[in-house]
């Protein structure tokens, strides 16, 4: 079960009012790297890794919504005052039309998302999985920080951006946790 | 101590439609070298931890757009 806590795991202020953030940010919510895929993709698999990583998969898929929480709140804050017409020049017309104001689990492309997450029940399959989708969320936030000229959004993105670093880190020590010979001494 | 951004010169075409970008950048953050964490890692205090997203120094590997930055960033690495 979860406790929920009713505060951000990290400040969002939005600066410049430019809907146009949203769309790229909406990636981040519902795309195939973003925080909804990385939350139930760990909270799968942890039945079925070893129970020396068990934990870790339930903290980061817990952090993951904690993460996703911040998106929404951008997108959000992106949005909530903006014109029909000023969404359609930001290019979110389709998805006023579809879902209103409401924020949706699609990708920056439009396509919703797609539950075809990665567990094959093999330990090492999945965490390894697990590192290189860490490394393409970090990348991606990278991407939106490269086309964003909010320098307040860029501080919390360089936040999500240094939480999947530290994520990577975590499932490459889980790695060699489990990949540590059984009869030898732990060192480390 | 390694660096974070690595930099590589693709081939320009005297064909090309578009004048060339010059050097691409690509992130190698602190992951890659570290190993097992070492136990005793220094600590930031929990409120720089909190802006950094990390507790430990050793973790973080701020990025900023490589685009805006090419230029400097390029003569200080000679
Ligand atoms: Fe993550």
């Amino acid at each position: 079960m979860w406790y929920y806590e009713k505060k951000l795991q990290y400040p969002v202020r939005v600066g410049i009012c430019n809907p146009r953030m949203a769309k790229f940010l909406i990636e981040q919510y519902g795309g195939a790297d973003g925080e909804l895929a990385a939350a139930l993709r760990y909270l799968n698999q942890r039945y079925t890794i070893p129970s020396r990583v068990m934990g870790l998969l339930n903290d980061i898929g817990t952090e993951e919504f904690a993460h996703l929480e911040m998106i929404a709140t951008m997108v959000y804050k992106l949005t909530k005052d903006a014109t029909p017409e000023q969404l359609k020049e930001a290019g979110l017309g389709e998805h006023y039309v579809d879902h209103g104001k409401s924020i949706y689990y699609h990708n920056a492309a439009g396509q919703n998302f797609n539950m075809g997450i990665q567990s094959k029940g093999d330990p090492i399959a999945d965490l390894y999985e697990d590192i290189a989708a860490e490394e393409k969320a970090r990348s991606s936030y990278q991407w939106i920080i490269n086309v964003s000229d909010d320098p307040q959004i860029n501080d919390s993105l360089g936040f999500l951006r240094e939480r999947e670093i530290v994520h990577s880190q975590r499932f490459r020590e889980a790695v060699e946790l489990l990949k540590e010979e059984q009869s030898k001494k732990r060192v480390f | 101590m390694s660096t974070s951004r690595k930099w590589y010169t693709p081939y320009v075409s005297p064909n090309d439609p578009c004048p060339p970008l010059g050097p691409i950048s690509y992130e190698t953050p602190v992951q890659l070298y570290l190993g097992f964490q070492p136990r005793g890692m220094e600590q930031f205090s929990p409120f720089e931890a909190l802006t950094h997203g990390t507790l430990w120094p050793g973790l973080f590997t701020p990025y900023t757009n490589p685009y805006l930055s090419k230029r400097e960033e390029l003569n200080t690495d000679g």
